[in-house]
């Protein structure tokens, strides 16, 4: 039987009382890609904020219930270390516009003050930018800033710097939603690599990137779960009419 | 239509617009006019014997600035010492926490401070550090100081500094915040890493523009700072300053003396025009590029 890694019974969230993410129940295996789809304001990108516990830094932002990374209550542990283990890439590439490129890719270690030697840090660095097929583009301009990038690169970046603090689970918010088609591909060869080593949950409102990329596919729909299985089988033969209608179109 | 019409409405707007121009150029004016007059006055006045050499007495000709100098730049620089650290985090925290009822008075008590009349700054600077008082097991001892001139110039600078930090840090992402916290930075290194160095040439130009705010007032300096006739560099003891100088010797009776107001009134001129070009300068050289 495979392992789960995270687990999530009952959870709910909410802005203020407006109730976004209803009794959510879910399993993640580990070393797989999941995909998290459904319409705009369905609550998938609250229920992804909410593994990292990045939604309560929203004023006015609650969740309750039980959120479990590998037995743990992610909502006892101190959420320093909740986002150490659970990295987060976000919509729109984010790196940070002060630092070179090697800068941003350390920068998990370099800004929380966790001093290494540089033989280590080279390793880390080149390890990581490798992993997200960024190595060969930038490693002539490693000092250069890192908004000097495309979008695309911009993306990897941000992923490398996730990757480079060796989470266990990494989380995407709409990662390609701000790239062109190529940059895309790009992007999602590199799930395909990355889940040896991480667990990957993808927010993504492009079915077709749902269906390329995922195991498993989780369909939210009025901050409901609606269904949650086998992306094959989400696809081709779903058990409730709502993902039927959401994946034929019917409704988007 | 006819022509005619259109011409009149043409006309009128010609009119306007040398109007607009007009009053742009008179806004150059004052300017112009300040520099023009401070120059002339005050170029002969200066050389090196004028900059390293402190007033003499009545009588005496020659003599030069160099306490004032010394003075200012000591007074103002413990002023930022006090201010910017202060100043730098409230505007951190105001905008981090844009509501909440300590965040309401904060905004209002710094928009109320740039308001308050420098002199009223200068009186209560007075009666905390000038005037002695005893409250049973503090005694201070009081007495015109270069340091109360700083708090109070502080007060002044505190403002300025705050709402700048508050309105740079205010116009960042909220993408920057969020890529920062999801690596796991505890708060304050997600500030003091990230969020400061991002903003800082907005940050760097609040201050310059708070010491420029500064550097010209007099009022607050003159029960504080008192003046010394005399090169002086104990913070603890009454100090010169070029506006205190200004003030002083610009209404004596003596030429040399109005020669002396003049050189200074110069250089206070030329620091501020300075402190002004370096800002823009900095803003755009170090704006951090997203």
């Amino acid at each position: 039987m495979e392992s789960t890694i995270l687990k999530s019974r009952n959870f709910n969230a909410s802005f203020g009382t407006n109730h976004v993410v209803k009794n959510v129940n879910i399993d993640i295996p580990r070393n797989h890609i999941i995909a998290v789809m459904g319409p705009s304001g369905c609550g998938k990108t609250t229920y992804l904020r909410c593994i990292n516990r990045m939604h309560e830094l929203i004023p006015g932002a609650t969740s309750n219930g039980e959120m479990k990374l590998n037995d743990e209550d992610v909502y006892q542990m101190h959420p320093i270390f909740v986002r150490l283990k659970i990295g987060m890439v976000f919509q729109r590439p984010n790196p940070f516009p002060n630092l070179s490129i090697y800068d941003n890719v350390i920068a998990g270690y370099k800004l929380n003050g966790i001093k290494l030697p540089k033989g280590e840090r080279d390793g880390i660095v080149e390890r990581s930018l490798t992993k997200v097929a960024l190595w060969k583009e930038v490693k002539d301009s490693l000092n250069k800033k890192g908004s000097f990038l495309s979008g695309g690169q911009q993306q990897r970046l941000c992923i490398a710097r996730t990757v480079a603090m060796e989470p266990e689970m990494i989380l995407f918010d709409e990662p390609t939603s701000a790239l062109d088609p190529i940059s895309t591909s790009t992007v999602e060869e590199l799930f395909h690599e990355l889940k040896a080593n991480y667990t990957l949950v993808i927010v993504t409102h492009n079915m077709q990137q749902a269906a390329r990329v995922s195991d498993k596919t989780a369909f939210f729909y009025m901050g409901e779960l609606v269904e949650y299985d086998e992306t094959k089988i989400m696809f081709t033969n779903p058990k409730d009419n709502r993902t039927q209608n959401y994946i034929t179109g019917r409704f988007s | 239509m006819d022509g005619k019409y259109v011409k009149y409405r043409l006309g009128k707007s010609y009119g306007f617009q040398s109007l607009v121009y007009l009053l742009a150029f008179a806004c150059i004016v004052p300017l112009l006019a300040i520099l023009f007059y401070i120059i002339r006055a005050g170029i002969t006045k200066i050389n090196w014997h004028f900059l390293v050499n402190i007033p003499k007495p009545v009588g005496e000709s020659g003599g030069g600035i160099a306490n004032a100098l010394v003075g200012s730049i000591i007074i103002i620089l413990v002023a930022a010492v006090i201010a910017v650290p202060i100043g730098i985090l409230a505007g951190v925290y105001l905008s981090e926490h844009r509501k909440g009822r300590l965040a309401y008075w904060c905004r209002l008590s710094t928009d109320i401070l740039q308001g308050v009349p420098s002199i009223v700054i200068g009186i209560v600077a007075y009666f905390w550090l000038v005037r002695p008082w005893d409250i049973g097991f503090i005694h201070h001892r009081g007495g015109f100081s270069a340091l109360s001139g700083s708090v109070a110039l502080a007060i002044m600078m505190l403002p300025i500094i705050v709402r700048s930090t508050e309105e740079t840090l205010k116009l960042l992402p909220d993408s920057l915040r969020e890529a920062a916290l999801a690596l796991g930075m505890p708060f304050h290194r997600v500030m003091f890493k990230v969020i400061i160095p991002v903003g800082i040439s907005g940050i760097l130009s609040g201050i310059m523009l708070s010491v420029a705010r500064i550097t010209g007032e007099t009022a607050p300096l003159l029960f504080t700072a008192f003046g010394n006739p005399y090169l002086s560099v104990n913070i603890g003891k009454p100090m010169q300053s070029l506006p205190l100088l200004i003030f002083n010797y610009a209404t004596s009776p003596y030429q040399d003396w109005l020669n002396l107001a003049w050189g200074a009134s110069l250089i206070l001129l030329v620091w501020v025009l300075f402190l002004n070009i370096f800002t823009k300068v900095i803003t755009r050289k170090w704006k951090v590029q997203f």
